[in-house]
């Protein structure tokens, strides 16, 4: 069974981290991974840097930007974590941007990424119209699930294509917004994540944007399989360090 | 069915489509499925066409350029988008879009600048309607552009600053899709260019094909025909040459030429030669040529001009370009310069330098005596002054 799956089967609420790979330093990348995975998180989502972050708020975009001038690259990444699976069993997921995975060769891309050992790819940007029609074969051939994002805006009609696109989870997007936004969820955010749980979906559900603390983590995943947490581990790791990553996911349980 | 326009699905052979974010489905979603059916409405029709006429100040005319001419040995026709409200063809797009987004119910309004010209004419059509105008542009380019920024202010805008990434064009827009991913229910999206996700490619050619429709009826009463042997106009992303370009795509006898900025050469590292320089990619959502690295990261364009250094051109043209259809030249900030100097001096008119760059081509392309080739004079050059000022030692 893939690693995300294992781990969504777990009746726990699950952490999941997204962080910019190459940074704050270039060779960071590994360790942030194996302190993230010590540290009790369930799912890693190591984000490849990208010049034109469309979907990401200030936090992320400054990271990326400080990654590709670290010499951040996507050949860089991939070397970077040809031994990983020696060091963690914890589920990784590559989250990027298309333009990235289709200079790379899309076949070539998702290659790499069995021999590394990932288990899943979120790319915001490749529309799932397309990715049905040209990659859902190429990423199952090469057992990586698909992660599809959904929105409040997102209708019933649609998430129930995007549903039916997958089998692992989905990734709902707290609000309509970028990345990095505001704190705590009111009314209105609250019955968004009920009523898509409501709705019974074969993947599970996690919530990402917007979630900071203990009290937004429980907000969110209350009908949910759990959480994933971006721009706030990074401004973590931006001013604490390495030595921020475990107080922080422990403060989230 | 023509070659050439875009297809059910939002491309243009290998380019366009629509690579956004799921973020963005809802907004983008509620354009594809209405702009067409609003654009076609009687209605919609005839508050455009009246705006184009007593606002706009169309039509432009299609003016021939003697002098010049006679130096090159051929017959050249401007179409003198130059003369329009607020300076150049970009009102035309901004004018129909505007229509559309009150029709949408939209009341909030963001746009895109580099140079300013669009953000002016946003800004400009914003103040005409009533509706609450947000411009992005570039730190750098605010800077660069202080009168244009001072004019959309005038014109009751705000004007954002992008701080992100090289602080140009490229970041302005970044940023007003963020802004648009974030507030998905009230606001419309004006883009300035021919590019961004489909529809907006298709849209903004559709709102510009004004120019080519005029071109015909204005041959006809010159020529005693409609179609020219060739049409020519400067391609940054591409909005004026897609006006021109629009109704002779078509029509295979009519040659194309797209002329792009290389700056200070496509041996440097400082050029926006985008289908020499490029390679296809997405940016801003839609599969297009697109200077970047090996690794995909989008790459900084260079050229005088503010308005040609976008690191990408429409899908259309990238279309264009990949099939042959159309022809494209690239000049360099030096042969701009002096072209917009000899249509000053030949023809008493001064030339946009993003324009200027379309003039420059007889070094590099040889026309017949009974040739009758129509350039787009797309914008004037009085936003160009202090450049031109600078440049000549005036």
């Amino acid at each position: 069974m893939n690693r995300i799956n294992k781990a969504l089967a777990q009746h726990k609420k699950l952490i999941s981290i997204y962080f910019t790979a190459g940074y704050p330093q270039l060779e960071d990348t590994s360790e942030v991974i194996k302190r993230l995975a010590e540290a009790g998180t369930d799912v890693i989502e190591i984000g490849l840097p990208y010049s034109d972050p469309l979907a990401d708020g200030p936090v992320i975009q400054k990271s990326s930007e400080q990654a590709l001038k670290n010499g951040m690259s996507t050949q860089k990444l991939f070397q970077q974590l040809k031994d990983i699976r020696k060091e963690v069993d914890i589920p990784l997921i590559v989250m990027g941007y298309f333009n990235a995975m289709l200079q790379f060769g899309v076949e070539d891309f998702c290659k790499e990424c069995e021999a590394i050992g990932i288990d899943g790819i979120i790319m915001p940007d490749l529309p799932i119209s397309i990715y049905e029609r040209d990659y859902k074969a190429l990423f199952e051939t090469h057992g990586l699930k698909f992660v599809p994002l959904i929105t409040p805006e997102t209708s019933v009609e649609r998430i129930q294509t995007i549903d039916a696109l997958g089998d692992s989870f989905v990734y709902m997007v707290s609000s309509s917004s970028t990345t990095g936004g505001e704190k705590g969820f009111g009314e209105e955010a609250m019955s968004y994540f009920k009523r898509i749980s409501d709705m019974q979906l074969t993947n599970k559900l996690m919530v990402g944007f917007g979630i900071k603390d203990a009290h937004s983590f429980e907000q969110a995943s209350r009908f949910t399989s759990g959480c994933i947490i971006g721009s706030e581990f990074i401004r973590r790791l931006t001013n604490e360090g390495m030595h921020g990553i475990e107080p922080f996911i422990k403060s989230l349980k | 069915m023509s070659k050439y326009k875009v297809d059910e699905q939002g491309f243009y052979g290998d380019f366009g489509g629509a690579y956004i974010p799921e973020l963005l489905y809802p907004n983008v979603e509620e354009l594809r499925q209405n702009y067409k059916q609003i654009i076609h409405t009687e209605d919609f029709q005839k508050q455009f066409k009246s705006l184009l006429k007593d606002y706009v100040g169309r039509p432009t005319p299609l003016y021939l350029a003697e002098n010049l001419s006679e130096k090159y040995k051929t017959k050249i026709y401007l179409k003198r988008e130059d003369l329009c409200h607020t300076g150049a063809h970009k009102i035309n797009n901004t004018v129909g879009q505007i229509l559309l987004a009150k029709a949408l119910g939209k009341h909030r309004i963001i746009a895109e600048t580099g140079a300013g010209q669009h953000g002016v004419a946003t800004a400009t059509v914003c103040a005409l309607m009533g509706l609450e105008c947000i411009v992005y542009m570039g730190a750098k380019d605010i800077e660069r552009q202080a009168p244009n920024v001072a004019r959309m202010k005038m014109l009751g805008a705000k004007v954002v600053p992008a701080t992100s990434g090289s602080k140009t064009l490229k970041d302005a827009t970044n940023e007003a899709i963020r802004d648009w991913i974030n507030h998905p229910k009230d606001t419309h999206y004006i883009i300035g260019s021919v590019v961004g996700p489909h529809p907006y490619p298709d849209m903004v050619t559709e709102l510009q094909s004004v120019i080519s429709k005029e071109v015909k009826a204005q041959m006809l009463e010159k020529e005693g025909r409609e179609l020219p042997d060739y049409v020519i106009a400067c391609v940054g992303g591409g909005s004026n040459a897609a006006g021109l370009f629009a109704d002779f795509m078509d029509h295979e006898e009519v040659g194309i030429i797209g002329v792009e900025a290389s700056g200070k050469g496509v041996e440097t590292t400082e050029s926006a030669a985008t289908t020499i320089l490029g390679r296809e990619g997405i940016i801003h959502g839609s599969k297009t040529l697109l200077m970047q690295n090996t690794d995909g990261q989008i790459t900084e364009p260079y050229s005088i001009s503010a308005g040609l250094d976008y690191p990408g051109i429409g899908p259309l043209h990238a279309h264009l370009f990949k099939t042959g259809r159309g022809k494209f030249v690239s000049i360099t900030d030096v042969e701009a310069m002096e072209a917009g100097l000899e249509l000053s001096r030949m023809e008493g008119i001064i030339p946009a330098i993003e324009t200027a760059h379309a003039f420059a081509i007889f070094k590099y392309l040889d026309f017949k005596e009974d040739d009758v080739l129509v350039f787009n004079c797309s914008g004037r050059g009085d936003k160009d002054l202090e450049t031109y000022r600078k440049y000549f030692g005036y």
